[in-house]
């Protein structure tokens, strides 16, 4: 990443110094045909989401399944094409970067998958999905020096050298992860999407990884982007929590502002679904069940995408769209009632 | 330490691939026959010189159209040549052939059908047009137009043989792989950084080699028919070189009721190996399909 490069693919807002990724209004609507003759239609997977990240922290997304923020953590990685918005990493655009510039980036910004049985080649051994991107990336020319990294990495995920031989259905659930967890760590990067990294894991398993992540990061100076539905997870690894309704962000907050003071009735609502497992807060806890479903994103409520659902809504909700309000230090909601 | 990484590049896959033989043989007992066939057909054609009675392109014509005797064990033909001999020699062109054709075609096939997948959008929509145009045109027509316009050698035989197998293959291939671009390990390759070759020839064409070898067995069979079928009408191997088509043709046109055994044994060697090629093929797409694989 030269400083030519650099200049010239730099966002027209340069970040601050200690942002690392900046998201600004990315939006990402799907074509959809529904049969020859059906009318085509826009699924609004991600409507209008901002947020920034900085070196070193872990921001938490979290919403129910179709949400968008799967889709989020893909256009942050540029597997996407976002309709439009901007994503700023380390001070330069990513969206419409030129492809060769754009691949040079791409070790900088590494992924975890929710599935460890369908993210790892399965024609490849643990050793060779590890060395691959060292070598393709030049981080490490010589072979033997390359073979010592792949069993450093190893080691630091908590898998023995001898997994190198191996092959990815030769391994169980939780230690496939850890190989996924090492193939991202090859690649030194400085922010990491994790996409609901331990959704299919055992629950014994899940504390196991999640205590390797925050390792790593306080050991690498790593940054999450942390995809999940599990509040619980979430809340263990996260210093600040992006709340996704219907492809929007309907609450942002550090943590403790989150789950303590939750502005949206959304957030209330997810919250009061989780059990908590402190007797001081479970005491507070107010059982808050939603009625309906999450409407189709390809039709969208109009006003507050919330409204149809939320136990609060007012008239104006069902017209106007409300925007994110600051409440504090950091904490914003979109929300008529705040 | 050292034979760690000695051995981090070449895993030892010579044991699981006697197992997975064995199982095949198991399982698979027609399968099995068809791939013994296959081999009798491959020790005939590398061991021609070694076992074949006669010259098989040595004419003699005090022993023109001899019938099946203890000399000449499936007779001679018009020429005086030997059957058996022609046959064994034989078995080089069709596998020759063969092979080559639908190695290729598999192969460009299955390239093609990859990156149609992996590329989509218009490239793709580009791609399956060409293969959609080639598709229209009968299997043979399309070989015997090509051999037309290229002339009848080895390798433009090969060549007209391959190009009809290509729109198949990549056909096949393309629904396969459509579904390993949405795997995840995918997706990490993309956001690796990898080169559009290393993802289509590293991370997606070694998944879809079921379907590959599926389509390379069903091919070999379909190819040393279409092989004999060109020869048979005059457009494919030429005379003196023994190829089953040619046998069969010199043997149909005069003497189909005079001297039987000239048309008799070429036409079940290519049956025979048509069909071992295609029992083999069959139980070879069993043996790959998970979902029979309980069976």
């Amino acid at each position: 990443m030269s400083a030519v490069a650099a200049s010239r693919e730099q966002a027209p807002e340069p970040a601050p110094a200690e942002t690392l990724l900046e998201v600004r209004d990315l939006v990402m609507h799907f074509k959809v045909s529904r049969g020859p003759f059906g009318r085509s239609g826009l699924v609004r997977a991600v409507d209008g989401v901002s947020f920034s990240l900085r070196r070193g922290e872990t921001l938490g997304l979290v919403g129910e399944s179709g949400c968008g923020k799967t889709t989020t953590g893909r256009c942050v990685l540029q597997l996407e094409t976002p309709t439009s918005g901007a994503v700023s990493f380390e001070g330069r655009n990513l969206v419409g970067m030129v492809p060769a510039e754009l691949r040079k980036v791409r070790n900088r910004i590494q992924v975890i998958f929710q599935d460890p049985y369908s993210s790892l080649n399965p024609r490849m051994t643990v050793g060779q999905i590890i060395a691959e991107p060292i070598a393709v990336h030049g981080l490490e020319r010589d072979p033997r020096a390359r073979h010592e990294r792949v069993r450093d990495l190893l080691v630091r995920v908590g898998l023995s050298p001898q997994h190198a031989l191996r092959y990815p259905h030769e391994l169980s659930g939780g230690q496939r992860q850890r190989v996924g967890v090492a193939r991202a760590l090859a690649m030194q990067p400085s922010l990491i999407i994790c996409d609901e990294p331990v959704s299919a894991l055992d629950v014994s398993i899940q504390a196991q990884i999640i205590n390797l992540l925050a390792e790593l990061q306080s050991d690498f100076g790593l940054s999450y982007l942390f995809v999940a539905h599990d509040l619980a997870v979430v809340r263990h690894i996260s210093d600040r929590i992006a709340v996704m309704y219907l492809g929007k962000i309907v609450e942002i907050a550090g943590r403790r502002d989150l789950y303590e003071a939750p502005a949206h009735p959304y957030t209330r609502a997810l919250l009061s679904a989780v059990p908590i497992p402190d007797p001081a807060l479970e005491a507070t806890r107010e059982r808050q069940v939603l009625s309906g479903e999450v409407p189709s994103p390809l039709n969208p409520p109009t006003g507050c995408v919330f409204h149809p659902r939320c136990p609060m809504a007012i008239e104006r909700c069902k017209r106007e769209v409300p925007a994110l309000k600051a409440l504090g230090a950091g904490h914003e909601a979109a929300c008529h009632l705040v | 330490m050292s034979e760690l990484v000695a051995s981090l590049d070449v895993p030892s896959r010579s044991s699981r691939w006697i197992g997975a033989c064995r199982d095949f043989i198991g399982r698979r007992p027609l399968g099995a026959i068809g791939a013994g066939v296959i081999v009798l057909m491959f020790v005939a054609a590398l061991a021609a010189p070694l076992i074949a009675p006669y010259d098989p392109v040595a004419v003699d014509f005090a022993a023109m159209l001899a019938p099946p005797s203890a000399e000449h064990w499936l007779g001679t033909d018009a020429f005086g040549r030997d059957v058996l001999s022609r046959l064994i020699y034989g078995s080089q062109t069709a596998l020759v052939v063969g092979f080559g054709a639908s190695l290729l075609g598999a192969t460009i096939g299955a390239l093609i059908g990859v990156a149609s997948a992996y590329f989509g959008g218009r490239i793709d929509l580009f791609l399956q047009r060409i293969m959609d145009v080639l598709l229209s045109f009968p299997l043979i027509i399309l070989a015997l137009a090509l051999v037309a316009i290229l002339g009848n050698s080895i390798p433009n035989l090969i060549i007209a043989i391959m190009v009809p197998m290509i729109p198949r293959c990549a056909l096949v291939i393309r629904s396969s792989a459509l579904s390993i671009r949405e795997m995840p390990y995918v997706d990490a390759a993309r956001a690796a950084g990898f080169g559009h070759s290393r993802i289509i020839l590293r991370h997606m064409l070694p998944n879809v080699m079921a379907s590959y070898l599926v389509m390379l067995t069903a091919f070999l069979g379909q190819a040393i028919l279409l092989e004999a079928s060109l020869s048979f009408l005059g457009l494919g191997v030429q005379e003196p070189l023994p190829a089953w088509g040619l046998m069969l043709r010199g043997a149909a046109v005069e003497f189909a009721e005079t001297a039987p055994w000239m048309a008799i044994f070429p036409g079940v060697a290519i049956s025979l190996a048509v069909f071992a090629f295609n029992l083999f093929g069959d139980s070879l797409r069993d043996a790959l399909d998970p979902r029979l694989r309980t069976q």
